[in-house]
């Protein structure tokens, strides 16, 4: 009571200090609001809302191919508007399309440890001819349990993985070179090799952690992969790397961190040193020495997983030897340039003569001249060597530094108009510059902390510009609160004028890291498949007709060969299957039109849904456990009748001699079926 | 020369039908297209002299809501017999130009037009029975509707609204026609005002 009154006197005697001070920091407050930049209201044009709307009906100008994250998945955009077209599943099961848990994909998913159901998924490239996106394949990097897949743009579907070996934070990968001659991945964890004990104390990082670098060879014709060497290198953290182009075709950058080779509190220990690298490296001579026979046969394990659109099926094949060669070693096919202060992304531009590297913890951002490096080189102008490797001089390599662009460069791409477009984390925005002049020409905020960006063909030799999207870590107040957990997303940009122009948010599943973009044209014109042919369905179980359908019991083993078409199974009715028995469901959708999936579940499944393509076979396992009646359906509405299109399964105890039966449409007589 | 010999320009309309008349052997003849809110691509029936083409398989599918009979080449005698009819009128055609007679031509045109006459009658009779014969378990039942296709030109059945009409070869069939019509009307009309 004495308290509260004194505290009442004490604020009756300060009233009038008290409100002057409310005053003063009133005023004081609306005018430092006033001199805030203004919020993004103020930031979107007028017509935005026009250059983003697509009528119903209508068709985006371009794909937007974003890197899942941490959902493992790959997810597709149009733009400019933003709608998401579908999610491809590729490195994580997908319970909704069956993918890992049919028997013909769970091989898709294989690894040289077993089956894996999840990954990170970060990079996209698609695949180019003479340096310009071609429109055929994509390919997609698995980070945790290091891995490449290709996803043919003809079916959206994912077409191969190939694992690697030697691999650790499959980070700087999948990039590829102008004719899609390799898929290139480099290790972000040094760490002892596959052929060497591994079992060895961490302390002893830099006797025994090494990094290796894959080079993935793909087939011209059908896109399909082999490992084709690994460069054995020093245990630094591979980051990101970008492909020569034009006149440095031939040649690979790399940017790595860690060149402390510190193996604990990295984010102190890694950033010691002032200046990590990038490494160029000639992949031409490497493929010269490979041939000469320099490269050593190492035994390891990868697993290599191919798609077949035939049987419909995915095989998976552990491979046992790997072919490496000592880039330390050999002293003419990587060489070092000095890059500040922990580099991550790693650009070249569409001429190939500038390699543009962002230092994340760096104020300014270095632009190394590819003219001058192979002029270094012949010169023997290194200032020293890191583990064997020629560490050439800073000053002999740099075109030039772009000063004050912002805080935290990460990523850079190009609109074919001489002109870069980098990210900046720390600053949150995405700053324009000259490359030839380095000259900041304007910045534009990212709402919050852009990572990668995008601009179609903005890697390759051909840009198509005209719009920029920027992938942000963080959102916060961009979207309605739906939780502790926020949606992620990306920000398009018109970059079609002098000054870049936000148009558009819009969310994207997972994390979104690297993305690529193409005009819609050169996808939907590729020869894009409306359904699988039939008559070239050679799956071993497939039932090209109600007449082949079947149910055979081996054993435990009972294999149902059954159809789906509107708006029927066959069969629909099933008896004879006991608890404790293995049942195989091969389905074929008979359909031979477009956009008429079909899909199939069964009660208590212990696994997935399957969703058929016309004309596809898949097959889900299912172990019954109780006795009783099993009705299953199918899940996509695909007719009128399609809460029709159902049957059931009458599930009898283990021992139980009811016998196999199946039929549609007729019932045997009642005496018959006790 | 006498009255009845045809003119060189009467020999090329009739070389021409009969060009016309073997090309219709290779291209479909008649067409029934189909559109419906689901349909944005649209169906088409293909009548070839020898056999149904085009979207077949999808539209005997759909049939089955309806309980319409499904459709198949085999089941129409039609497509055995006419190619032969559309040989023989070629040869016809060819020959006419050496027997080089105006009434031989004006009885064979009074021929092919007994035919066309003869050919819709039997596709109207066919569109009849395939509309009506409705298998009593069909799904979707209206009652009083038939599904029959129209002869030529629009119908609205159900969500589809169906186009029947000539297909190239129909074309070319009516062009054979015109022009044998063309050469009567100059050979008769226009040689005796002569």
């Amino acid at each position: 009571m004495g308290e509260s009154d004194k505290t009442v006197f004490n604020f009756n005697k300060m009233k009038n200090k008290f409100i002057k001070a409310v005053v003063v920091l009133i005023l004081g407050s609306s005018l430092i609001t006033s001199c805030k930049p203004k919020n993004s209201g103020d930031v979107v044009s007028g017509d935005a809302a026009q250059k983003v709307y697509v009528a119903p009906g209508k068709y985006d100008e371009f794909y937007n191919f974003v890197s899942g994250g941490f959902s493992g998945q790959m997810s597709v955009y149009g733009l400019p508007s933003g709608r998401m077209l579908k999610v491809v599943p590729i490195f994580s099961v997908d319970p909704e399309s069956g993918w890992g848990f049919s028997e013909e994909t769970k091989p898709m998913l294989n690894t040289s440890e077993g089956f894996i159901p999840w990954d990170d998924q970060h990079h996209l490239e698609l695949s180019q001819t003479n340096g310009e996106v071609d429109g055929r394949w994509i390919f997609a990097n698995a980070n945790n349990t290091p891995r490449i897949a290709r996803v043919d743009l003809k079916r959206f579907k994912t077409a191969e993985i190939i694992e690697l070996p030697n691999s650790a934070g499959n980070h700087s990968s999948p990039f590829i070179t102008e004719n899609t001659e390799y898929v290139v991945a480099g290790t972000r964890f040094g760490i002892p090799s596959d052929y060497e004990d591994g079992d060895v104390p961490i302390n002893t990082y830099k006797q025994n952690f090494k990094a290796h670098i894959s080079f993935i060879k793909v087939d011209k014709e059908s896109g399909k992969m082999d490992l084709s060497f690994q460069l054995r290198l020093p245990g630094v953290n591979f980051d990101l790397s970008h492909a020569g182009k034009g006149k440095s075709h031939g040649w690979f950058f790399f940017t790595c961190y860690n060149s402390e080779q510190a193996n604990t509190l990295l984010e102190v220990n890694a950033s010691q040193n002032d200046k990590d690298f990038i490494m160029a490296v000639n992949w031409k001579k490497a493929e010269e020495y490979i041939k000469a026979g320099k490269g050593k046969i190492e035994k390891t394990k990868y697993a290599h997983n191919t798609w077949n659109d035939e049987t419909h099926t995915g095989t998976s094949v552990i491979k046992d030897e790997v072919l490496v060669l000592d880039a330390m070693a050999m002293k003419d096919i990587c060489y070092l340039m000095p890059c500040p202060k922990s580099p991550h992304g790693c650009d070249v531009d569409p001429t190939g003569e500038y390699i543009v590297g962002s230092g994340k913890l760096a104020a300014l951002i270095p632009v190394f001249s590819f003219d001058k490096m192979t002029k270094a080189i012949a010169k023997k102008d290194y200032e020293g060597n890191y583990e064997g490797i020629p560490v050439l001089k800073y000053k002999s390599v740099l075109y030039g530094e772009v000063q004050k662009p912002g805080l935290g460069p990460l990523h850079t791409e190009f609109d074919g108009k001489g002109n870069a477009y980098t990210t900046f984390f720390v600053s949150s925005e995405v700053v324009k510059w000259d490359i030839k002049t380095l000259k900041v020409l304007d910045r534009v905020p990212t709402y919050y902390s852009v990572g990668h960006l995008c601009i179609p063909g903005g890697d390759s030799k051909k840009p198509f510009g005209k719009y920029l999207i920027a992938y942000n870590k963080i959102t916060k107040d961009r979207y309605l609160p739906t939780g502790p957990e926020l949606t992620q997303s990306a920000q398009l940009y018109d970059i079609s004028g002098d000054k870049m122009k936000l148009l558009l948010d819009f969310p994207t599943i997972g994390e979104p890291h690297y993305a690529q973009a193409a005009p819609a044209d050169l996808i939907r014109n590729n020869g894009q498949l409306k359904f699988y042919d039939i008559k070239k369905n050679n799956h071993p179980r497939v039932a090209k007709g109600e007449k082949e359908t079947k149910v055979v019991r081996e054993g435990n083993k009972v294999h149902v060969y059954m159809t789906m078409i509107r708006s029927h199974f066959s069969p629909d009715n099933i008896e004879g299957i006991k608890v404790g028995d293995d049942v195989y469901f091969h389905i074929t959708n008979l359909e031979q039109d477009w956009d008429v999936p079909h899909g199939f579940s069964i009660r208590r499944a212990q696994t997935a849904e399957l969703l058929i393509m016309p004309g596809e076979t898949a097959t889900l396992n299912w172990k019954p456990t109780k006795v009783g009646m099993v009705p299953f359906y199918c899940t996509d509405f695909c007719s009128a009748l399609h809460q029709e299109m159902s049957g059931y399964i009458r599930v009898s105890p283990a021992g139980s001699n009811v016998p196999i039966s199946y039929s549609l449409g007729t019932n045997l007589p009642a005496s018959s079926t006790k | 020369m006498k009255i009845s010999n045809l003119t060189a320009l009467s020999k090329v309309m009739l070389l021409v039908a009969g060009l016309l008349f073997i090309g219709s052997l290779f291209v479909p003849m008649w067409r029934i297209e189909l559109e419906a809110p689901q349909y944005p691509e649209g169906l088409v029936l293909q009548l070839h002299a020898n056999k149904i083409g085009g979207d077949v398989d999808i539209i005997n599918g759909l049939n089955h809501y309806i309980g319409m009979a499904t459709l198949h080449s085999e089941n129409f005698l039609e497509f055995t017999i006419l190619p032969y009819i559309f040989g023989v009128f070629a040869i016809i055609s060819l020959v006419l130009i050496f027997i080089n007679n105006r009434k031989a031509v004006l009885v064979f045109f009074t021929f092919f037009v007994l035919f066309v006459i003869l050919a819709g009658i039997d596709f109207y009779r066919w569109n009849y029975e395939y509309g009506h014969n409705l298998d009593p378990n069909a799904a979707i039942k209206v009652p009083g509707m038939a599904y029959q296709p129209p002869l030529i030109g629009y119908k609205q059945l159900l969500n589809f609204g169906a186009y029947s009409i000539p297909d190239i070869g129909g074309w070319m069939l009516t062009g054979a026609g015109v022009l044998l019509f063309l050469v009567i009307l100059k050979e008769f009309k226009f040689k005796k005002s002569i």
